[in-house]
């Protein structure tokens, strides 16, 4: 059906144990991970995929991609931080496959095309998922990846609607775009926004996020910092898919899981409270970087910026 | 003489204490923590640090108790200015009430319960160490004058500022204490919300070039509404960041320190202060409004019971 035989997920974390959890089911699948014992555990016992899917596939995994064979698709799935050391490691293997990106924020593709020719995919993703080990992970949130040709790289949009199609059909959601860019954007305002905001409050995507009543409501604050974000994307000629402020009010009004104490505990909150350095320059820096590049004010943003590195730097001292 | 320290904690000590000494002077020190007040009434009220000092202030959490006085001295928190004031009214039915509290808008509130308010601001730090006994951590100088829309008089300015001086507080009467109050005002909204939002003292925030540059955006919007407001610094609070950076870098600002306990902050009288004279002279102050609402959504998290991190505990 899609020309796709063989698919290469890179990290193993929730995102890409979702990704090789699922992909297993129809298509050989191989792991790269960083630790051996990681490897061994996934070559011996499968990956296990609870919740939302009921799957438990044979895996083939390894630290070091010289022992893995070609394949037609590579899926770049670790965390943004972790995306240079990725690359460098696949620099001079795989050559010609397309790898597709799936990181929060803006510029991991950048970073992927720096260490070798390939061409790129970009792409967002919204499911979420629950590591429970090594080899088990829980499907949480069935929601959508999108995906596109990166707009500064090779890969052309069949390739892209192949992959779209090989994940479908392995139970995930996903959708092509020609252009990705208007969803990409939509993702990158609403989380360099919220997430630095919960990150900097401790506190997760609670129903005040959409509260505007006064001037201190935490709403007004999301709405103003939105704006800038919605300015910087105009100013570079890209229509937004999805208004992110509506993507906001959606997000707190019942809760994804339909719940109705819900509140997403985001990624960069969890990073901070267990210490560890966050995506802050892949989202709220994304929008400064590349706000000054088009001359747009954005001093929020820098605000937001500024405090969360402001936390990571309290942890190196 | 007869003057009320209303709100007995650190700062309130340090006056209370000092006035105390002054043989002619009756003081007053009201305050509701229960250990406090009854370790003062058995034992009088200590400093130490840059002070030392071992006065006998009279100390009660009734208000009844306390005489009429000439002079009141605020020094709660500015989120219990209103009911403190509400508690202590007949106390002051023909006094002078000095505010020496952080923030803006202590006064507006004192004068709804006051006949004669006088605006003023003080340098001086220390913190509780256990009831009864305040460390003084910093030096520096009080500057009080009239609060104009309710004014005392110049006379009677001069007379707390000159009894304060012979106490061993340095006071400074003027005509006009909003350059001083407005200086200490945009100095801690710049410096203080950030220390409580990422957990960092003040020398190791302006480390943080990203940082440092925030506190300086924060101080410009806070000299605009000055400017507006046709008030004269006292000096550059920018230049007050950097001294800072030197002599006070570990020092952990009050509002980070209530973050660490986790009580509410003084973020309305000072950030949420500069945002509404701000609206009120056509100033926009879009990144005091934007801390405002986060120290509030972090005040939110502790209701909450979030988990937050090592830092904030």
């Amino acid at each position: 059906m899609s020309g796709i035989r063989s698919v290469c997920v890179v990290g193993a974390g929730a995102i890409g144990s979702l990704f090789a959890g699922h992909l297993a089911s129809v298509v050989e699948t191989k792991l790269l991970v960083r630790r051996k014992e990681h490897a061994e555990a996934l070559n011996r016992q499968g990956l296990k995929v609870t919740g939302k899917s009921q799957l438990h596939s044979r895996v083939t995994a390894a630290t070091d991609p010289a022992q893995l064979e070609p394949v037609d698709l590579i899926i770049v799935a670790t965390k943004a931080s972790a995306v240079a050391a990725a690359a460098k490691h696949l620099s001079g293997h795989f050559p010609g496959t397309t790898v597709m990106t799936v990181q929060n924020g803006l510029g991991c593709e950048d970073v992927i095309a720096q260490h070798g020719d390939w061409p790129v995919i970009s792409s967002i993703t919204f499911m979420s998922g629950i590591r429970h080990s090594d080899v088990e992970v829980e499907y949480e949130l069935d929601t959508e990846t999108w995906m596109g040709p990166w707009s500064k790289g090779s890969a052309d949009f069949a390739v892209t609607r192949a992959a779209a199609e090989l994940i479908v059909s392995s139970g995930l959601r996903a959708k092509a775009f020609e252009d990705v860019r208007p969803a990409q954007w939509s993702k990158l305002i609403f989380n360099s926004v919220v997430n630095s905001i919960g990150a900097v409050t401790n506190l997760p995507h609670v129903r005040d996020f959409a509260r505007t009543d006064r001037p201190a409501d935490l709403g007004t604050l999301v709405r103003a910092m939105m704006n800038e974000g919605k300015a910087v994307a105009a100013a570079q000629g890209i229509k937004l898919y999805e208004d992110p402020w509506e993507m906001n009010v959606r997000a707190v009004s019942h809760g994804q899981t339909g719940l109705e104490d819900y509140a997403h505990v985001f990624s960069m909150l969890s990073d901070v409270r267990a210490r560890q350095l966050t995506e802050i320059d892949w989202l709220t820096g994304a929008i400064v970087r590349e706000a000054r590049r088009v001359g747009v004010p954005v001093p929020i943003h820098e605000l937001l910026f500024a405090l969360v590195k402001g936390i990571e730097h309290g942890w190196s001292t | 003489m007869k003057v009320c320290i209303v709100g007995c904690g650190a700062i309130g000590s340090l006056f209370a204490a000092h006035l105390a000494r002054l043989k002619d002077i009756e003081v007053w020190a009201y305050d509701l923590d229960a250990r406090h007040v009854d370790a003062i009434r058995a034992g009088g009220l200590r400093l130490s640090g840059k002070s030392t000092v071992h006065s006998h202030p009279h100390a009660t959490r009734n208000p009844a108790d306390i005489p009429p006085c000439d002079f009141g001295i605020v020094a709660t928190k500015s989120m219990h200015t209103r009911s403190a004031m509400e508690a202590t009214a007949a106390v002051f039915r023909n006094g002078a009430v000095c505010s020496v509290q952080n923030g803006v808008g202590n006064e507006e509130v004192i004068a709804e319960f006051a006949p004669r308010v006088i605006r003023g601001t003080t340098f001086p730090a220390g913190h509780l160490v256990e009831p009864g006994h305040v460390e003084q951590d910093t030096g520096g100088k009080t500057w009080i004058g009239p609060f104009e829309p309710k004014p005392a008089s110049m006379a009677e300015v001069e007379v707390l500022a000159r009894r304060l001086t012979e106490s061993g507080m340095e006071t400074l009467a003027m005509e006009d204490s909003r350059g001083a109050q407005w200086t200490k005002l945009i100095f801690n909204a710049a410096t203080n919300p950030v220390g409580a939002l990422t957990g960092l003292p003040h020398g190791v925030a302006c480390d943080v070039p990203a940082l440092r540059t925030v506190i300086s955006a924060l101080v410009a919007e806070g000299k605009a509404v000055a400017a507006a407001l046709g008030i004269k610094l006292d000096s550059d609070p920018d230049e007050l960041v950097d001294y800072a950076h030197k002599v006070a870098y570990l020092h952990k600002a009050s509002m980070l320190q209530d973050a660490l306990a986790r009580r509410p902050t003084e973020v309305a009288a000072l950030n949420g202060g500069i945002v509404a004279f701000g609206r009120e002279t056509g100033v926009p102050t879009p990144l005091h409004q934007a801390i405002w609402a986060l120290v509030e959504g972090l005040e939110a998290s502790w209701k909450r019971n979030e988990p937050g991190s090592e830092t904030r505990k």
